[in-house]
């Protein structure tokens, strides 16, 4: 339960990762980490899916990275035609973790380019829905 | 005896807007032409059919059912094979495992999909939740999207253009002109290509393909029923199949190429034992020009950085040292997407054969089919002979 509420649009509200949205509404962006293993995941993961491991503890991500690609969406599917346009973007964090998310309303096309420092936060959609972005820290 | 397997019948029905078919009438149509393609093939002598689609195109679940019984193949085992763009492909490799086992003497593959009874956009949502629906589709994705940004790494690491890009399109659609199947077949200029509308920065109008509907069928059987059953078999020589994961933020880098399709080509040179210099004639999965230009690299027909080259130095065109796409690709044909596979193992046939027309590689021996599953989920790669 809790995922119905991450993202612009969710299709999922039953995991076993429900509570970080909580994390998220609470401004703090949580990956999970394998008691056994040490494997640290993001987006988190209820098991370990490498080990086997049943036991994970949630830690605090930081979301500094670079960007790896990016596209400027023009034609929107149903339920995001509003939104248009919007960045898409993956990112890599310098934990090592690869994240697709969109770029803040603000940041224009011509500020992205690849190989860029860029900074993950969770971002409230509105009064329900939460989710993370990526945005250009201000200082690089 | 040897137990070599042959492709005996190759169909496909027009592909396009067919507001005068509905999925029963595209697969009859298309397994019709098969039919007739073959020597005298009842569809008594067909033991087992594998249907092929995405699921959620149309309201009818457990299509296989209604088709086998569309097309009088009761009670003969019949089944679905599901693997997004790639289904029909799929369903050729678990085809070619019923012969090669001896558990069927003749098996039909058909494909098809019924993509204009719905909205564009209410397709693209269909088309955004073939992407990991947790961490990715919920940020408003597409196919054009993911590959745009495939195109947008492609262009950051090689140099690549759009021009280039664009020529892929202008090559593509030059081709169809040929194919009376084809859903366009008329040419674009490289002017007109790039003056379309963005839809996905960098990927335009005629960077993707167009939604389409359509029905593919191929009929395969082992050698003594490809003997008597066609006039000129042709034989499957190497198959290939490999995935990758479907999240972009769970995959390698370079974002350039696809891992499932390094890996199926990797499988079908193996099996073949040739190499890529050895291919006469390709059809590659050009849902977006860039698809084409990364299938080069995956494929090894080049190295990845020298895609971009591949398509100015007009290697790829008839002619050229490994044309491809010359039936116009899914970038002309339009894109069934269960039905797409199917059709490029047709156009590979009917090469094999000599039968290509205008559009004939001179003297083609070895053919390679190459079928993408949504964002290089899943990669079919298949080698055929003469």
């Amino acid at each position: 339960m809790g995922f119905e509420q991450f993202g612009f649009v969710s299709y999922v509200s039953q995991t076993k990762i429900g509570k970080f949205t909580e994390y998220l509404k609470n401004n703090r962006l949580m990956g999970t980490k394998c008691k056994k293993c040490g494997k640290v995941y993001f987006p988190p993961r209820g098991d370990c899916t490498s080990c086997f491991g049943e036991e994970i503890e949630w830690i605090e991500m930081k979301g500094e990275g670079k960007l790896v690609t990016y596209t400027e969406v023009n034609f929107a599917p149903t339920g995001f035609q509003d939104d248009v346009p919007y960045i898409l973007a993956l990112g890599q964090l310098n934990s090592g973790h690869y994240v697709f998310a969109r770029f803040a309303k603000d940041v224009q096309m011509e500020q992205v380019k690849i190989g860029m420092s860029i900074q993950l936060v969770p971002f409230r959609i509105d009064e329900e829905r939460i989710t993370y972005e990526f945005q250009i820290p201000y200082f690089d | 005896m040897t137990n070599r397997v042959a492709i005996i019948g190759v169909g496909q029905s027009s592909f396009g807007i067919r507001p005068d078919s509905s999925i029963r009438d595209l697969t009859f149509e298309a397994f019709h032409d098969a039919i007739e393609d073959t020597k005298n093939l009842d569809r008594n002598d067909i033991d087992a059919s594998l249907i092929a689609t995405a699921a959620g195109y149309d309201k009818q679940r457990s299509p296989a059912a209604v088709i086998a019984e569309y097309l009088e193949l009761n009670p003969q085992p019949t089944f679905l094979t599901e693997a997004a763009c790639a289904s029909s492909t799929v369903a050729l490799r678990t085809a070619w495992s019923f012969v090669k086992s001896g558990l069927h003497d003749v098996v039909a593959v058909i494909g098809y999909q019924k993509m204009t009874d719905m909205t564009s956009d209410a397709i693209q949502e269909v088309m955004g939740r073939a992407g990991d629906v947790m961490f990715e589709s919920s940020f408003g994705t597409s196919m054009p999207a993911y590959y745009a940004m495939f195109a947008r790494a492609h262009m950051n690491a090689y140099g690549t253009t759009e021009e280039d890009l664009a020529k892929v399109a202008v090559k593509n659609h030059y081709y169809s002109q040929y194919n009376p199947k084809a859903m366009f077949q008329k040419e674009f200029t490289l002017e007109k290509v790039l003056s379309t509308r963005v839809i996905a920065s960098p990927l335009k109008s005629l960077d993707c393909c167009a939604n389409a509907d359509g029905a593919s069928c191929v009929i395969v059987a082992n050698e003594t029923k490809a003997k008597k059953f066609a006039e000129q078999p042709v034989w499957i020589k190497g198959l290939g199949l490999g995935s990758t994961a479907m999240s972009l933020a769970s995959r390698n880098p370079p974002f350039t190429g696809f891992e499932s399709a390094n890996e199926a080509a990797r499988q079908a040179y193996a099996m073949a034992k040739i190499q890529p210099t050895d291919i006469d004639v390709a059809e590659v999965h050009d849902c977006f020009t860039i698809a084409e230009l990364i299938s080069y690299g995956d494929l090894g027909f080049c190295k990845r950085e020298d895609s971009p080259k591949m398509i100015r130095e007009e290697e790829t065109h008839l002619g050229g040292r490994i044309p491809v796409n010359i039936d116009g690709g899914l970038l002309s044909k339009g894109h069934p997407v269960g039905a797409t596979g199917g059709s490029q193992i047709r156009t590979l046939v009917h090469q094999l054969r000599g039968e290509g027309g205008k559009v004939q590689v001179d003297g083609a021996k070895i053919a390679l089919g190459h079928n993408v599953g949504g964002i290089g989920m899943y990669t079919n790669v298949t080698i055929l002979e003469a």
